[in-house]
C-alpha cells in the first residue's frame, strides 16, 4: 500500500527535518477541519480556523494513536475522534488529562501555500 | 541587589530558629511534620526527627498489600530519604530515643547523642502486643524462629521469606481482628494454609456485634481459611523453630509459622521514664499538648486524649492537624476534640464498615439490620432520636459514604429506614457523591476529603490515575476506589444536579433544545456556525457542540440546511465508521436484513479485491467489511455500488426482521416485508442517538422487538404491536408498548411520527430507553397516538420532508464534498514518506 500524501512536502530540504517545510496549498485544507501531512520523519495535523489562521499539532494522540486531522475543532482545541481528548492547538496540551500533542510554528506565506517550522 | 555583600565573608548568619525535634518517624510523626512545613513551619523551625526503623516514612497500612504481595515494598513509602533532605529535616534513622530531660530540653538517643529541642513532638506509635504464650521466646529473649509480629516492613519481609521456603505450609495467625485476618489473606497468596486462632466469640469482635462476626466468619472460611473462635494460644510448640501451637481447649494445630496480631500497645516507657503523664497512653489536651508542658506535644497511637487511644489512621490526622496549628501558631484557636471512628477497610477481601455503637443500648433505640449469609453481606445501623450511631456493613459498601457521613454530622434520617440499607431507586450513588461534604473523608487510609480530590480534579487533573497520583487517595487499602473514582466523575462533569448546563442541548450554547429551536426558527439560522455566532457566549465556536447542532440543523431545515463538513464527527464526513486504528468499516445497505446471491458475490469480491481484513455479520443482520483504509472508501463503495446502510451515525440505522409469515410455520404477518418498507422509507434519517428498530411476525419475537428503540410485533388476527424505548445494550429495558393496530401502513405512520416527536424533544445523544420514560408512555400515547395536542400533522410533515431530502451519501465516493475528504489522516506505513529528490 502506497497511500501517498498529497501536498507533502515538495519542500526540497530532504529528510533532514529541523526548518522551513512548505506543504502546498492553503486550499487543501477545507475551513474548520485539518489534513495530516509526514513531514521531515513527523506526522504532523494542520488545521485551518474559522478565522482563516493555521494551527499545527502532531497527528498522533498520544493516548491511543488516534488521528487527531479527523478530529474535531474549535477556535482553540481539537477532540480526536476516537475517545474525545482535547488538546489546545496553540501549544497542544491536554485539556482532559492525557499527555501533550507537540505543537509547531505555522503560517501561511504571500503565495496560499501552507509553511511549517520544523525544531 | 545584596549578592555582592553576602560573597565576602563565609560565615552563615546563625541560625536563629526554633529546634524542633519529633521522637517517632511513622505515619504519625511524618504527618505532623507535613503539616507544619504545609503552615510555613520551616521558616520557623528547624526539624529534627528521630527514628527508631532505618527507613523513611511508609504507610503501614499497606503492609498487609506487601505481605501478599500486590504492592512491592519500595512502593509504600510515603516520604523517601529524599523528602527529608529537599525539606531540610534531619533524620536519624534507625535511632531510638530513650529518655527526654524537660528541664534542660534536650532528648538522649541510644547512639549517644544528646539533642536539645525548643519544641518536642512525641509520635512513638505503638507495638503489636505479645500475649502471654509459653515458648513465644527464645531463652535468650528472642522471638522463637517462625513467631512473626505484624508491625513493621521487616516484620514483613520476615514473612515473606519465611512463607516462601517450600517446607512451611502451615500458619497459625493469633487474633481474628482486622490484622489478623490481613495477615492470614496475604499468607494465603503464597500458598500457605491458614488457621486464625482469636479469643473473642466472633471475628473482629472491636468492630461489629456477633451477628455480622457470623456472616464475615462464612467469608473468611470460604476463603480456605480456617476459623477457631473462643479459643485461646496457651504455648507454642517447638523448642528450636515453631512446630504448631497449644491452645486451651482443642486439639493442638501443626504449623511452620505463627503470626501474633492480638493487638497493640502504645510504646510509652519513653514519657514514663521522662516522667511525663501517663496513663493508658500519654495523656494529652486539647491542643495535643501534654498537661504541664508549653512545649511538648504528642500525636498518634501513643496517646490518650479524653480517655481515648485511637490505633486507626483517621484520627491521627485530625490529630496532626490541631497540632501543626499550634506549633506554628497557624490557629491558636484549633481544638481536637476526639474522633467519631468510622473504618471502611476491605478485610481479606471482604468490604468492612463499621462506625459507633455494635448493636442497641438502650430499649428506645432501633436497629435495623439485614443480613445474607450466603452472600456475605450484613447491614447493622442502630438509631437514636433519628440520628445513626453507630452501623455495621459487611461485603456491601455501596451506602456507607452515605451512612458515615450521617453517623459523623448527625444528618437526620429518611422516615423509610430500609433505604439506609439499599438503594431504592431514590438517590443513587451518583446522588450520593453529590450529598457528600466537601470535607467529608473519601480515603481514610490516607485522609483525602472530597474538596481535596475535588480540588484537584478542577485544578485540571481528570483521570482518576492522576487524582490518585495527586492526592494519594485510593492508594491505602484501595476499599475506596469506587468511591474515588465516582468524586473524580462527579468533579469532572460539574456538579450534574445544580449545574445549568447540563440542561443544555449542546455545552456551547446555553439553551435548552426547545429554546434552542425556537431562536434557530426565528432568526432562520440554517449553519452550525451561524448558530455560534448569534447564540453561542462571545459567538465562539465549541468543538463538542458541533455534532449536535448539526444532527438538529439538518432535522430542523432538510433541503435548506446549509451543510458545514468541519461540524460533522469524521463517521458522518466519510460515511463510515472509525475504527480503533484509525482504519473504517463499510456496511452496504442490507434491508430487513435480506440479502442476495448477486450482492452476497459482489461483497466477497470487493473483500477479495482491497484485502479487507475482516468480514463479519452485525447484530442488526447486516455485513461488516473491517479495516478499510479512508482513502479506499470511495472505491469501496464505487465497487460495490450499494446503498449506505448507515452504521456509522447518530440515525436510523437498521431494521431487523424475522422471517416472517412467508416461510415461517408460526408466522401471523409478514414483518419481512414491513421491515423493509420501514427501513427504505426512514434510511439514514439523522436523531439525537442511534435508532435501532426491528420487526418481528408473531409473540416469538425473533427480531427482539421488545428491546429496540422502536419494535413491532404481528399479532394474531393480522394486528401489530408498536413498542417503543425499548433496550438491550449498555442499558436493558423492554419497550412499552405505544399501539396495537390494524394494518403496516398505519406501523409505519406511528413509528415515523413517534420517532419525529423524539427527534424534536430529546436531549443530545439521549436514547428512546431514557426518553420515553422521562416524557412517559401515557403522555406518548395522547400525543402520538390519539393526537391529544394537534401536533400529529405537523410531525408527520416534518418527518415526509426529512425523507425527501434524503441523499445517499456514498454517492459522494465520486465527487468528494471538500478537498482531501477521503485522505489519510494517519499514514499506516512509516514516516517519511517525503519524496528524496
Amino acid at each position: 500500500m502506497s497511500a501517498g500524501l498529497p501536498g507533502g512536502g515538495l519542500d526540497g530540504s530532504g529528510l533532514s527535518g529541523g526548518g522551513l517545510h512548505v506543504l502546498g496549498p492553503v486550499d487543501q485544507i477545507p475551513v474548520g477541519e485539518g489534513r495530516a501531512y509526514g513531514v521531515g520523519g513527523e506526522q504532523i495535523a494542520v488545521f485551518r480556523l474559522r478565522d482563516g489562521s493555521l494551527r499545527a499539532v502532531s497527528a498522533v494522540c498520544p493516548h491511543k494513536g488516534g488521528p487527531i486531522a479527523d478530529g474535531t475543532i474549535d477556535g482553540s482545541v481539537v477532540m480526536c475522534p476516537l475517545h474525545q481528548h482535547a488538546f489546545e492547538l496553540q501549544t497542544g496540551c491536554s485539556t482532559t488529562g492525557t499527555g501533550p500533542l507537540r505543537s509547531y510554528p505555522v503560517f501561511a506565506d504571500e503565495s496560499q501555500n501552507v509553511v511549517v517550522l520544523l525544531p | 541587589m545584596t549578592a555582592l555583600a553576602s560573597r565576602s565573608g563565609r560565615s552563615t548568619p546563625a541560625d536563629t530558629r526554633r529546634r524542633l525535634v519529633v521522637i517517632g518517624n511513622g505515619m504519625a510523626g511524618a504527618r505532623a511534620v507535613e503539616e507544619i512545613l504545609a503552615r510555613g513551619g520551616a521558616v520557623q523551625h528547624r526539624i529534627t526527627m528521630f527514628g527508631d526503623e532505618p527507613y523513611g516514612n511508609y504507610n503501614r497500612i499497606m503492609l498487609s498489600h506487601v505481605l501478599s504481595g500486590e504492592e512491592d515494598a519500595g512502593g509504600i513509602f510515603l516520604n523517601s530519604l529524599d523528602w527529608y533532605r529537599e525539606n531540610d529535616i534531619t533524620l536519624h534513622a534507625g535511632v531510638r530515643v530513650e529518655k527526654i530531660d524537660r528541664f534542660a530540653k534536650l532528648v538522649f538517643s541510644d547512639d549517644g547523642r544528646a539533642t536539645p529541642y525548643d519544641v518536642l513532638i512525641i509520635a512513638t506509635g505503638s507495638r503489636s502486643f505479645m500475649p502471654a504464650v509459653e515458648g513465644l521466646y527464645t531463652p535468650g529473649g528472642r522471638l522463637l524462629p517462625g513467631v512473626f509480629a505484624f508491625r513493621t516492613i521487616d516484620d514483613t519481609r520476615g514473612m515473606v521469606s519465611y512463607a516462601q521456603e517450600d517446607h512451611h505450609r502451615r500458619a497459625v495467625v493469633i487474633g481474628g481482628g482486622l490484622l489478623g485476618l490481613e495477615a492470614a489473606r496475604g499468607l494465603q497468596s503464597h500458598g500457605i494454609g491458614v488457621d486464625v486462632v482469636h479469643s473473642g466469640g466472633h471475628l473482629m469482635n472491636a468492630q461489629m456485634g456477633p451477628d455480622g462476626g457470623a456472616v464475615l466468619r462464612r467469608s473468611v472460611e470460604a476463603l480456605g481459611i480456617r476459623v477457631h473462635t473462643s479459643s485461646r494460644t496457651t504455648a507454642i510448640l517447638g523448642g528450636d523453630k515453631v512446630r504448631g501451637v497449644q491452645l486451651r481447649d482443642a486439639p493442638d494445630i501443626a504449623c511452620d509459622m505463627v503470626v501474633v496480631a492480638a493487638g497493640i500497645r502504645p510504646n510509652v516507657e519513653v514519657a514514663v521514664t521522662s516522667g511525663l503523664p501517663v496513663e493508658r497512653a500519654i495523656v494529652v489536651d486539647d491542643h495535643m499538648r501534654v498537661p504541664d508542658e508549653d512545649e511538648i506535644y504528642a500525636v498518634g497511637e501513643c496517646v490518650q486524649h479524653r480517655g481515648e487511644v485511637y490505633g486507626l489512621v483517621a484520627p491521627l490526622w485530625e490529630q496532626a492537624a490541631v497540632l501543626a496549628d499550634h506549633v506554628t501558631g497557624a490557629n491558636p484557636k484549633a481544638t481536637y476534640l476526639g474522633s467519631r471512628t468510622a473504618t471502611k477497610l476491605k478485610v481479606a477481601g471482604v468490604d468492612v464498615a463499621s462506625m459507633g455503637l455494635q448493636a442497641p443500648e438502650r430499649d428506645t433505640d432501633e436497629h435495623v439490620v439485614f443480613s445474607e449469609p450466603s452472600r456475605g453481606v450484613f447491614k447493622s445501623i442502630v438509631i437514636r432520636d433519628s440520628k445513626i450511631v453507630g452501623a455495621t456493613l459487611l461485603g456491601d459498601s455501596r451506602k456507607v459514604a452515605y451512612l458515615t457521613q450521617a453517623f459523623d454530622r448527625g444528618l437526620p434520617l429518611p422516615e423509610e429506614r430500609v433505604s439506609l440499607l439499599f438503594d431504592l431507586g431514590g438517590p443513587g450513588e451518583e446522588d450520593g457523591v453529590a450529598e457528600l461534604d466537601g470535607d467529608a473523608q473519601v480515603c481514610n487510609c490516607n485522609g483525602v476529603s472530597k474538596q481535596a480530590i475535588t480540588d484537584t480534579v478542577k485544578g485540571g487533573c481528570t483521570t482518576l490515575s492522576g487524582v490518585m497520583d495527586a492526592t494519594r487517595a485510593g492508594k491505602g487499602c484501595g476499599s475506596c476506589k469506587l468511591l474515588v473514582r465516582q468524586v473524580v466523575e462527579w468533579a469532572a462533569d460539574g456538579a450534574v444536579d445544580e449545574d445549568p448546563a447540563a440542561a443544555y442541548y449542546v455545552p456551547g450554547v446555553p439553551l435548552e433544545k426547545a429554546a434552542l429551536m425556537a431562536a434557530i426558527r426565528e432568526q432562520g439560522l440554517r449553519s452550525v456556525s451561524a448558530v455560534f455566532a448569534a447564540l453561542a457566549p462571545g459567538g465562539a465556536e465549541d468543538a463538542k457542540s458541533k455534532m449536535g447542532l448539526a444532527s438538529l440543523l439538518k432535522m430542523m431545515w432538510a433541503g435548506e440546511y446549509i451543510d458545514e463538513r468541519d461540524a460533522r464527527f469524521v463517521n458522518d464526513r466519510v460515511h463510515a465508521n472509525i475504527q480503533r486504528d484509525g482504519t473504517f468499516s463499510v456496511v452496504p445497505q442490507m434491508k430487513g436484513g435480506v440479502t442476495s446471491p448477486e450482492q452476497l458475490r459482489r461483497i466477497a469480491d470487493v473483500a477479495d479485491k482491497y484485502n479487507i481484513p475482516m468480514v463479519k455479520l452485525t447484530g442488526g443482520q447486516r455485513i461488516d467489511l473491517l479495516g478499510v483504509p479512508k482513502e479506499d472508501l470511495p472505491k469501496v463503495w464505487a465497487d460495490l455500488e450499494m446503498p449506505s446502510g448507515y452504521a456509522y451515525g447518530k440515525s436510523f440505522r437498521t431494521v431487523k426482521t424475522c422471517v416472517g409469515q412467508e416461510f415461517c410455520r408460526f408466522g401471523t404477518g409478514d414483518s419481512t416485508k414491513l421491515g423493509i418498507e420501514i427501513e427504505s422509507r426512514f434510511q439514514g434519517i439523522e436523531s439525537p442517538a442511534k435508532l435501532k428498530l426491528a420487526v418481528s411476525g408473531c409473540p416469538r419475537n425473533c427480531a427482539e422487538s421488545l428491546v429496540k428503540d422502536v419494535g413491532v410485533v404481528a399479532v394474531d388476527g393480522g394486528r401489530w404491536e408498536i413498542y417503543v424505548g425499548g433496550a438491550a445494550g449498555a442499558h436493558i429495558r423492554k419497550g412499552d408498548l405505544l399501539a396495537t393496530v390494524d394494518d403496516p401502513e398505519t406501523v409505519t405512520l406511528l413509528a415515523g411520527r413517534f420517532m419525529q416527536y423524539y427527534r424534536e424533544r430529546a436531549n443530545w445523544l439521549e436514547r428512546t430507553y431514557a426518553f420515553v420514560p422521562r416524557v412517559g408512555i401515557e403522555h406518548l400515547r395522547a400525543v402520538i397516538v390519539d393526537d391529544a395536542e394537534g401536533l400529529a400533522a405537523q410531525l408527520d410533515a416534518a418527518m415526509q420532508e426529512s425523507v425527501d431530502a434524503y441523499v445517499d451519501p456514498w454517492n459522494e465516493g465520486n465527487d468528494p464534498f471538500t478537498p482531501g475528504q477521503f485522505r489519510t489522516s494517519l499514514p499506516l506505513e512509516v514516516l517519511p514518506q517525503v519524496p528524496v529528490r
